[in-house]
């Protein structure tokens, strides 16, 4: 008889070729293409970074124009914001949240190979204002009317909202398609008090795309119709109001940061129980807290717009919400401090990354709660004390448990370890450097630096902090290239991994390494929230049927459970590779590069030619789930 | 931290928010030593923790510990959620009162300045009629209110030492309040950014005793002094200068650019982009681009007498 | 009966069979429509917001610069035309559930041209009206009658839009009481615009008057 693995290799195999490339919809080929891109983007925007700290190494230099400057430290923010830290993290929870509830793929696997797609498409398209050398210059924040036609006139403002229109497409597609395989596709057995933290922090990530993502949609329309067709909606004089914007922007704004740090946190949740060896203390709060976040997110916009001249009470409102934030994440910290003092730490690279989140969350955290404090924000926002505020959370809280997530990841999707002493080497480069840069911008703050100010004249106590910085810079820049170079040379002669390389407690590590097409032999049955723990039938991802696994080995399918309960309900036949999801993304590449120049023909054609597109993708062809 | 934080308070030059001169500053300054303490405790405590973690870890051996932590979860529920609540609302409590204190809104300033902010510098009102720029003088031991506006685009108000920055929004009037008792110059700078010169958009506050202010402000009010030799003033009046600059008491009336009429009495040039010496001052006049790329003033062609004869002008205007 | 007649598919595990099609809270698709539905609820919120933002900056004057209210006959019979569809699309969605084409194929094309009569009105009677008097370009107030009611409407044209593709679906025999999921989505989706038109309505033609 042949084997399950052999009769599932010949259905999901998607082919090598050109076909297979353009058309995969794999969603660990697809993770790993939001990796790469994602931390190719984090690249530029590094140096980016790197030119803006040269020009600020002594006072008067002139390393870069002012104009050059601007654009820099504007595309530096809206780049690692929306093509470096979303789509890595959506990297991560796309390779590894099917593996983690035990399903063969993600819920609307086309849908997931056009959200890569148009997140590729957006990103080229932002950065190709470079070419135009036009490239958005008023911040990531853009305020109007800075960025309104009269005072920006050239296309720099319609690259940035165009393209932030573009890429809110991907990430909305992304989160729905979080959402439902989420709620429907767990393993049987894995009910809501089984579901990895990991992908919890993928479902608050989610929500929070649902729901905040359309302010900034409606923001950036809300702007190109002011910008290109001379509507009123920004402009004191046509009955508008410039802070419109900063509600709109913020309101989405704020619950971004939320949305960066939350699956990291997710992700620093899936590694401190490994390396304690031992369950979370507090799942529950965990979760709870995660989910509160979301919540709360939603009611501190405000506290970005203290100084905007806003009402004393409305002011005392939205500064007890943010006090409130502060919770939910000290809850976290606490439990999973709880669990490393209960268990037995197990110093791996990826555990240093997380320790050094930790130290650095917590001070970007406690600073995070000085801003709520409203006459302290009032006396610091718009400082470098800001600066360094949200480089603490961000990339204290994000880009560290990223780093966490290659080590601990690596191996699974590499199917090779990385080399731990040059991880361990690389960690310590990032930890100083990083605190070299960004613990001097504090001071700088409160010695009254504002920030995005391209020079700054001797005498004024800023030229230590500000050298620091520059040079602090440069260690951290050095220590991520460590982990790159980490990486590629695992790739192609790191030791094999095996399956379970760490003794991992969650259903990823059951499969092989890098997992097959298919994920999982026998779709499993979950008894435990650690299973790799406690089920050790699970083992080589072939739960027999005997034991409660599920081979469906008939079709390309998977299966779709209840949403509490987890159990089974109906087969799913999933749809196989197709290269329509991209030709509809070149279609709306198309008809934004006709709105970007006002060029109406092309624009039109350009939507014509995505509704056909949108036809070819959804032509019924009888294999696919009835949609 | 703290040392970075000490070292911050005794920086003399720097416009620090840790070295307050005014009321509300000292107010801010205040809450930030509350909440730094504060957060010193949280982070030893975390450190703490992590190093008894550590010292609890081991380099081998894999095996799983799973029995139940019996002071596991109250221990997350006292540490990570009742002891945040209770010390945030002691300091939410502390700054909603530091907030009230600092906007006493409808209270009695004894004098009110108007701050309209352009791009890039900063055009001061006095009741009275004096109209000045980038220096902005202020008596000591009184109320001072700043209504601030803009004529473009968001500029913000920050002077670290004496109080909280406050924007200054198109179509709307802001206030802030100043109330200092130690005389001197306190340095300000833009603080929302206002497009390519947002760098260079410093000001300076002056406070000084009742008496000389009361001097300044009378003087900054009169038009302005009789040149010694009317040529000065001809060619100025002469040049494209009276597009965009006021002179009160002369036919220069343009309304673009900071009023001349005191000129010389002020420090620097350019929103404190360079000092006002004769040679900068010429300098600016024939090629503000290359001194403050992208300012609204254009270069101005003359001959270099010409210029000669509005530098010694202006020179004059104290 | 064998087990693909009655429409199962065997899991592997002993004697255990699940439906091979999905409808409803069982299907992907359902839940992804409903969190698109979600996503486009935040989307008009925000707008309706901003809307009411801008009202209130303005001042007491509601319509401003002289601007006549809405006139309140044409809208209110679009809304009745526009509401009036949701019925007969409800009855198609019931009848596949049953099975029965008939109701499936004219309850849709029902649906689909009221929504049509409706669009028509927008775009062709009340514009060109409301165009005399001002425009997107005349202030605020022209800028975000135009951005509501045109999203609405061009919600209202993509209803139409997918309604026809499941029409020719459904004249090709494509859905039975098994297989109806894309006939429960454009229901749902159809639904929901209308419900949108409520807030559309109270916001822009409705609250002026108040």
């Amino acid at each position: 008889m042949v084997s399950y693995a052999e009769r599932l290799e010949a259905v999901w195999h998607e082919g090598t070729g050109l076909a297979g490339f353009v058309g995969t919809v794999d969603h660990k080929r697809i993770g790993l293409r939001y990796l790469y891109t994602g931390f190719v983007f984090f690249v530029i925007a590094g140096i980016e970074a790197g030119l803006l700290r040269m020009q600020l190494a002594a006072p008067d230099l002139e390393v870069l124009s002012p104009q050059a400057y601007n654009e820099l430290f504007s595309m530096h923010g809206v780049t690692m914001m929306f093509l470096f830290a979303t789509p890595v993290l959506s990297g991560f929870g796309n390779y590894f949240v099917p593996l983690m509830i035990g399903a063969r793929d993600m819920a609307f696997p086309r849908l997931n190979a056009f959200g890569y797609w148009v997140f590729l498409a957006a990103g080229v398209f932002l950065n190709s204002a470079f070419l135009a050398g036009q490239a958005p210059d008023a911040g990531w924040f853009n305020y109007l009317p800075l960025a309104n036609a009269e005072f920006t006139p050239s296309l720099a403002i319609d690259f940035y909202a165009l393209s932030l229109i573009f890429l809110g497409v991907s990430t909305t597609a992304g989160a729905i398609n979080f959402l439902v395989t989420i709620l429907k596709l767990r393993a049987p057995g894995m009910t809501l008090n089984r579901i990895p933290i990991f992908v919890w922090g993928e479902v608050a990530f989610a929500l929070t795309v649902v729901f905040a993502l359309p302010a900034l949609t409606v923001a950036a329309v809300l702007l190109e119709l002011e910008r290109k067709f001379g509507f009123h909606f920004y402009d004191i004089a046509g009955g508008g109001d410039p802070v419109l914007w900063q509600h709109l922007f913020w309101f989405f704004g704020h619950p971004e940061v939320y949305l960066i740090v939350l699956p990291a946190l997710g992700l620093v949740s899936a590694i401190i129980p490994t390396f304690s060896r031992r369950p979370m203390i507090g799942y529950t709060y965990i979760v709870l807290a995660e989910l509160a976040i979301f919540v709360i997110s939603f009611g501190v916009w405000v506290h970005h717009m203290f100084a905007v001249g806003l009402p004393t009470i409305a002011m005392g409102f939205i500064s007890a919400a943010s006090f409130l934030v502060v919770v939910p994440s000290g809850t976290q910290i606490f439990a999973w401090l709880a669990t490393m003092v209960s268990g037995r730490l197990v110093l791996s690279t990826a555990m240093w990354f997380v320790l050094g989140f930790l130290v650095l969350f917590v001070i970007g955290g406690l600073t995070g709660a000085m801003f709520s404090a409203v006459p302290f924000d009032q006396a610091t926002t718009d400082s470098y004390f800001v600066v360094a505020h949200f480089h603490y959370v961000l990339v204290g809280g994000a880009v560290f448990p990223m780093f966490a997530g290659l080590y601990h990841w690596g191996p699974k999707m590499l199917g090779r370890r990385l080399d731990e002493r040059l991880g361990k080497i690389s960690f310590w480069l990032m930890f100083v450097g990083f605190n070299l840069t960004f613990f001097p911008m504090h001071v700088a703050g409160l010695l009254g630096q504002p920030r995005r100010t391209y020079t700054y004249h001797a005498g004024l106590g800023w030229e230590l902090p500000n050298l620091l910085s520059t040079v602090g810079g440069a260690v951290f820049g050095i220590g991520i290239l460590v982990t790159f170079v980490n990486w590629f040379r695992a790739k192609s002669r790191g030791a094999p991994a095996g399956d379970d390389p760490w003794g991992g407690e969650t259903l990823e590590w059951a499969t092989s390494s890098p997992p097959p097409e298919y994920n999982f032999e026998t779709v499993p049955t979950i008894r435990s929230r650690e299973p790799m723990w406690f089920q050790p039938e699970l083992r080589g991802g072939a739960q027999s049927p005997e034991e409660g696994g599920r081979p469906l080995a008939d079709g390309h399918a998977t299966l779709s459970t209840t949403i509490g309960d987890a159990e089974p309900r109906a087969v799913v036949h999933m749809p196989h590779a197709s290269p329509w999801p991209l030709f509809l993304t070149l279609a709306m590449t198309v008809a934004f590069t006709g709105v970007l120049f006002s060029s109406w023909g092309v624009a039109v054609v350009g939507a014509i030619a995505s509704v056909a597109a949108t036809m070819g993708w959804l032509w019924p062809r009888g294999e696919t789930q009835e949609t | 931290m703290l040392l970075a934080a000490a070292a911050v308070s005794c920086n003399g030059d720097a416009p620090s928010v840790l070295d307050p001169q005014g009321e509300s500053a000292q107010r801010i300054d205040g809450l930030w030593w509350l909440m730094l303490w504060i957060s010193l405790a949280v982070l030893a405590v975390v450190a703490g923790l992590m190093a008894v973690a550590f010292l609890r870890g081991r380099r081998e051996g894999l095996e799983v510990d799973a029995s139940s932590s019996r002071w596991g979860e109250p221990f997350v529920v006292v540490a990570g959620v009742i002891v945040p609540v209770v010390i945030l609302t002691g300091v939410f409590v502390v700054s909603v009162r530091d907030l009230n204190a600092i906007t006493r809104e409808g209270d009695d300033a004894e004098l009110t300045i108007e701050v309209v902010g352009h791009m890039w510098w900063w055009e001061a009102r006095y009741p009275g009629g004096a109209v000045t720029a980038n220096e902005i003088h202020i008596p000591t031991g009184q109320t001072v209110r700043f209504e601030v506006t803009t004529v473009d685009v968001i500029h913000s108000f920050w002077v670290p030492q004496l109080a909280p920055k406050i924007d200054m929004v198109p179509g709307r009037t802001n206030v802030v309040d100043v109330r200092t008792g130690t005389p001197g110059t306190y340095r300000g700078q833009c603080a929302e950014y206002c497009g390519l010169q947002h760098a260079n958009m410093a000001l300076f506050v002056v406070a000084e005793p009742p008496g000389e202010f009361e001097r300044w402000l009378e003087n900054e009010t009169a038009p302005a002094a009789s040149p010694a030799d009317q040529a000065g003033l001809d060619a100025f009046l002469r040049s494209s200068c009276v597009g965009c600059h006021t002179v009160r008491g002369t036919d220069a009336s343009g309304t673009l650019g900071p009023d001349l009429t005191h000129v010389a009495s002020r420090e620097t040039l350019g929103a404190g982009t360079i000092e006002n010496t004769r040679e900068n001052l010429a300098d600016w006049i024939a090629n503000p681009q290359t001194v403050k790329p992208g300012a609204v003033m254009p270069p101005t062609e003359i001959s270099a007498e010409e210029l000669d004869l509005i530098v010694e002008y202006l020179q004059g205007l104290t | 009966m064998t087990v693909a007649e009655r429409d199962l598919e065997l899991t592997g595990r002993p004697d255990e069979a699940l439906p091979a099609h999905a409808n409803g809270p069982d299907s992907f698709a359902w839940w992804g429509m409903v969190w698109l539905i979600l996503t486009e609820a935040a989307l008009f919120a925000t707008l309706l917001v901003s809307y009411w933002y801008l009202r209130f900056r303005a001042g007491p004057t509601w319509p401003p610069d002289g601007i006549d209210k809405p006139e309140l006959a044409l809208p209110l019979v679009m809304s009745a035309i526009l509401w009036s569809s949701s019925l007969p699309v409800h009855l198609a969605d019931r009848a596949v559930r049953r099975g029965r084409q008939r109701g499936l194929r004219f309850g849709l094309l029902a649906g689909w041209i009221l929504g049509a009569t409706f669009l028509t009105l927008q775009f062709a009677v009340e514009y060109p009206q409301v165009l005399e008097e001002f425009t997107p370009r005349t202030n605020a107030y022209g800028s975000l009658f135009f951005t509501l009611t045109g999203l609405h409407g061009a919600h209202v044209l993509v209803g139409l839009g997918v309604s026809a593709w499941v029409q020719v679906r459904a004249w090709r025999g494509a859905f039975d009481e098994r297989r109806h999921v894309s006939v429960q989505n454009f229901t749902m989706y159809w639904h929901f615009v209308d419900v949108v038109w409520l807030f559309v309505l109270s916001t822009i033609y409705l609250a002026p008057h108040v």
